[in-house]
């Protein structure tokens, strides 16, 4: 029998703002505990909220770039519930009216293009953080708290239930974090906690009209944990229904790392009850069309088009345009290199998703950490086009490149790397291997024509791998036909 | 130097003219509070120490001439609701008996800034829950009028502080009456301004649509100069209004042509006749000056208590959800686990006036019960607020009784506050409505004070102030003052 799996997804971002959501103190991460705090992000009786300006921007900037409707008002409501780690005994945030609506993301899924809802993206305040003594929060001895992060501000993104594998909900997770981060809304580290996700997830028979009973996984700390997490999970729901024994209540369960599954937390009972109700504190402001306007036309090209385009103006193959769209900084590095490139923007294309992303990865280094520049790469494929240099010694200059930032051509001149071109040199060199080497010259007259390679080999190594080597190959076959015949 | 019978201009006088330094001044009016505040027990803290500090800095100022402000000097006595940096705030709460606030409320800010002396914190009913100043953690508060009676509330203490030459000048705060009606029974005058005229940073807040903080004076100029001393706009309240207040002594309108409204729904039965006629009495002073009464009615009056009490308890349940003993303030101890903690210091911490208050609000926001409840409140509000706009194209400003009875015995008051207050009556529309209320006094009833209240739209307390001008010149106030009797 066939099985769907529906997931919806919850995104928090933490937005890049230098100031909390609503008083001055400061966002940095790993700060000394309880140093960036004020009475407002505190909750001190009396102390009263100011929104922050850039934070409301980039929330619209976020709805707009998610194809969202923008609301007319920016309004908080109070979301009321007790925890140590939140100060005010309440959060505040947008649950009657979220700064976007109805809006969506173009993912390419399984190769094709579908646009996977987006509901709402509201404005909140994070909250503290507690440490526990001992192993967990049950048995801790007593707890820590610590508020730097307390109203540090958070969007939530929240997907409709259109996701069907886990694959998929990796895919929009990536698309979404590629779209974030060419805004540049948020520094999206999951490592960090700024991009956050929580997963519902629920299978059903297909062609089932009802959704099953959904879990929420939470506690993913990367998009291979989301993936995990939820393969692991719809395995389980899978047996389940195969057993005749579907879900009959909806759970949070946490993804446990080291386990490599989700471990039961609790029944999700009664809906919580949070008694939302407008802050007094905070009226709404208006969120005016030309402020929108003006948002709207500050938007990059954002990732999708951007691939379109690549697609179109530089006729790059559909993988190459979707690699190189998915980092705003290596889609920008490989424009640039193209600008200052005359040859075929694939040959960049290649470079840039062959060795630069190979060392990149061995390196474990980020893309903009790299030193080599879009200049140097275009000078780089410059000189093999022009045959200044061959393609191995091409791969060992960008590797120098890669790791001293000096350009190519100072590196070609410093090491004398220019490839060997005359004949007559050449001619020689050959001349001398062909001596020196009588067995596969013998192995290669009798038909052994894989020797030709060795013997290329050796007039490369005689020449420190300058000789231009389809000139190398002629040369010795001329030379040994010529022997051949004699 | 008898300072308790003299009003400010008169204080002003003897330190401008170096008759008696500050130091000497507040050294009087410590005196005063010594021997009157066991009995009276109108402050909950007296910062003797501060007060001869700053008016030694205020003597430093006299002498150098420089930066005298018309409250140089002057001792002002601060309900314990309003935040002061190091000195306890309790807000007649065991739960905050040594909370120690970090910052000082703007209007403890401005009061500094010119010169004037912190006498000391005043009593109040529990986080100005209450209307009689009974229901505070910290004893009750006597009527210097008549010992066997409440001072009314919450703002009790500091209009038994006032009307018994404590202090000049006190702050209180108003979100339903509470600055008014102790005035009213204590023969001073009471303003509560136009909601955002002055920052509500730094007062605890009981219900934050409807708190504001105000002034509370035995003389209209006193009250004036005090009004003007703390109205400003506070980029830190973002409830704050941005208009400046209008110049000390600007009235913008002339008396004679002043139309006058008598609105109907405030002289109903249960209005104490000898009130009526008191009220009646103004009016006529009014007319015979040239003014022009208006009868008129305002029909969703009859709804504006209980719109009052339900906005306001929805508030309070959220305001009052930070004291968990997490941070600061009382914390239950004994406890296994952090939300018995909290639980308990609530249940521990917290008066039944609070409690009591905190349910119902609860309630009132819970899911089921927010659209009868909290939101038909707010639609009625807006409703109240239309209605006081129309009766404002018919008058000038609104003439009313401040309370329908007098000062009433100690224990008389159901503090079951299911049972509609009289007392808060006549008040509440000012705060529904964000709209100014002054209460003056109007003569003695067997001894006991009557209070007018006279409202204007938003941001005209000029005409307010024109007018307890004019009543004050003509002798409409108790020719006996409470402080004869002391």
């Amino acid at each position: 029998m066939a099985y769907e799996i529906v997931i919806g997804l919850e995104v928090h971002v933490e937005l890049k703002t230098e100031s909390k959501l609503c008083c001055g103190c400061s966002t940095k991460f790993n700060a000394e505990v309880n140093t960036l705090v004020c009475p407002v992000c505190l909750g001190l009786p009396g102390a009263l909220p100011v929104l922050n300006k850039k934070a409301v921007e980039l929330s619209i900037i976020t709805g707009l770039a998610l194809n969202c409707e923008i609301a007319e008002h920016c309004q908080f409501d109070r979301k009321q519930y007790f925890y140590p780690d939140l100060p005010k005994g309440y959060q505040l945030t947008q649950f009657y009216h979220p700064i976007g609506r109805e809006g969506w993301l173009e993912v390419n899924l399984a190769g094709k293009n579908r646009k996977i809802g987006i509901p709402r993206i509201h404005l909140e305040e994070e909250a503290g953080r507690s440490y526990h003594a001992g192993k967990g929060i049950i048995d801790a001895e007593y707890s820590l708290l610590d508020y730097n992060r307390s109203s540090i501000p958070l969007l939530e993104i929240v997907t409709a239930p259109e996701l069907h594998s886990p694959q998929e909900a990796k895919k929009f997770m990536e698309c979404l974090k590629t779209t974030l981060e060419y805004i540049d809304v948020s520094d999206c580290k999951m490592a960090e906690g700024s991009l956050r996700c929580d997963a519902n997830i629920s299978v059903r028979h297909r062609g089932d009209l009802q959704l099953g009973k959904r879990v929420e996984i939470k506690n993913m700390n990367s998009f291979r944990a989301l993936e995990a997490a939820l393969e692991d999970e719809a395995k389980r729901q899978v047996s389940l229904l195969q057993q005749g024994t579907p879900l009959q209540r909806e759970e949070s369960r946490a993804w446990v790392e080291e386990k490599g599954r989700t471990l039961f937390m609790r029944f999700k009972e009664e809906p919580h009850e949070y008694r939302y109700f407008p802050d007094p504190d905070l009226l709404p402001i208006e969120i005016a069309d030309h402020w929108i306007q003006d948002l709207r036309s500050q938007l990059p090209e954002l990732p999708q088009i951007k691939r379109q385009r690549y697609l179109r103006e530089y006729e790059l193959p559909a993988y190459d345009g979707e690699l190189l769209s998915s980092s705003k900084q290596m889609a920008d590095f490989f424009e640039l290199a193209v600008q200052a490139y005359d040859g075929e923007p694939k040959k960049v294309s290649n470079w840039i998703l062959g060795e630069l992303a190979r060392l990149i990865n061995l390196e474990k280094i980020e893309f903009g950490q790299v030193k080599v520049t879009p200049g140097a790469l275009a000078q780089l494929l410059t000189l093999l086009d022009q045959k200044v240099i061959n393609g191995k010694i091409a791969k060992m200059v960008f590797e120098e490149t890669f790791y001293t930032g000096k350009k190519p051509e100072a590196i070609v001149a410093e090491k004398d790397l220019e490839q060997v071109s005359d004949p007559k040199v050449i001619k020689e060199i050959v001349a001398r291997t062909i001596a020196a080497h009588p067995l596969p010259v013998r192995d290669y007259l009798r038909g052994k024509k894989k020797a030709l390679g060795f013997l290329v080999g050796q007039v490369m190594a005689e020449t420190k791998g300058k000789a231009n080597p389809e000139m190398v190959r002629d040369l010795l076959d001329e030379e040994l036909s010529f022997l051949s015949r004699s | 130097m008898d300072v308790a019978r003299m009003n400010l201009f008169d204080l002003r006088r003897v330190l401008d003219a170096g008759e008696i330094s500050a130091v000497e001044l507040t050294s009087l009016f410590l005196d005063r509070i010594t021997q009157l505040n066991p009995e009276l027990n109108a402050f909950i803290t007296v910062t003797g120490e501060e007060a001869l500090h700053s008016a030694k800095e205020a003597d430093t100022r006299l002498a150098s001439g420089e930066g005298i402000t018309p409250l140089t000097g002057i001792p002002i006595a601060v309900k314990d609701n309003i935040c002061t940096k190091g000195v306890r705030t309790t807000c007649g709460s065991k739960l905050l008996e040594n909370y120690l606030p970090v910052y000082d409320a703007t209007v403890v800010t401005k009061l500094k800034k010119a010169g004037a002396v912190l006498i000391g914190k005043t009593n109040l009913d529990e986080f100005a829950m209450g209307s009689s100043t009974e229901d505070s953690g910290y004893g009750l508060t006597l009527n210097p009028w008549d010992r066997q009676r409440v001072a009314g509330g919450s703002s009790g203490g500091s209009a038994a502080a006032v009307a018994a030459g404590m202090a000049p000048l006190a702050l209180g705060s108003d979100t339903g009456g509470s600055i008014r009606q102790p005035s009213a029974f204590c023969g001073i005058l009471g303003l509560k301004p136009t909601y955002g005229r002055v920052s509500r940073l730094g007062l605890v807040p009981y219900a934050p649509s409807l708190d504001q903080i105000g002034s509370m004076a035995r003389r209209v100029r006193d009250l004036i100069i005090l009004d003007h001393y703390i109205s400003t706009y506070d980029p830190l309240d973002s409830t704050s209004l941005p208009e400046p207040p209008p110049e000390i002594g600007d009235f913008p309108r002339k008396l004679p042509g002043l139309r006058i409204g008598l609105p109907k729904e405030y002289f109903e039965e249960d209005l104490k006749p000898q009130i009526k006629e008191r009220v009646h009495t103004v009016a006529q002073v009014l007319e015979k000056e040239g003014c022009v009464l208006v009868e008129l009615s305002l029909p969703s009056l009859q709804y504006a208590v209980a719109t009052y009490y339900i906005l306001a308890w929805a508030e309070a349940s959220s305001s009052m959800a930070r004291y968990d003993g997490v941070r600061y303030g009382y914390r239950a101890t004994g406890e296994q686990d952090v939300l018995n903690m909290m639980m308990e210091t609530r249940k521990q911490g917290f008066g039944a006036e609070v409690k009591r208050r905190i349910l119902m609000g609860t309630c009132f926001l819970t899911e089921g019960y927010y659209e009868d409840y909290y939101r038909k409140a707010q639609r009625i509000r807006a409703l109240i607020k239309k209605d006081f706009e129309m009766a404002f194209t018919k008058c000038d400003l609104l003439l009313t009784p401040t309370t329908t009875v007098t000062a009433f015995k100690i224990g008389e008051n159901f503090t079951d506050s299911l049972i509609l207050t009289p007392t808060e009556r006549c008040t509440v529309a000012a705060n529904l409505t964000g709209i100014p209320g002054l209460s003056f006094p109007c003569g003695l009833i067997e001894g006991l004070p009557v209070g007018a209240q006279l409202m204007a739209p938003a941001g005209q307390e000029g005409i307010l102030f024109q007018v307890a001008s004019f009543c004050e010149s003509v002798g409409v106030m108790p020719e006996k003052e409470a402080i004869n009797g002391l």
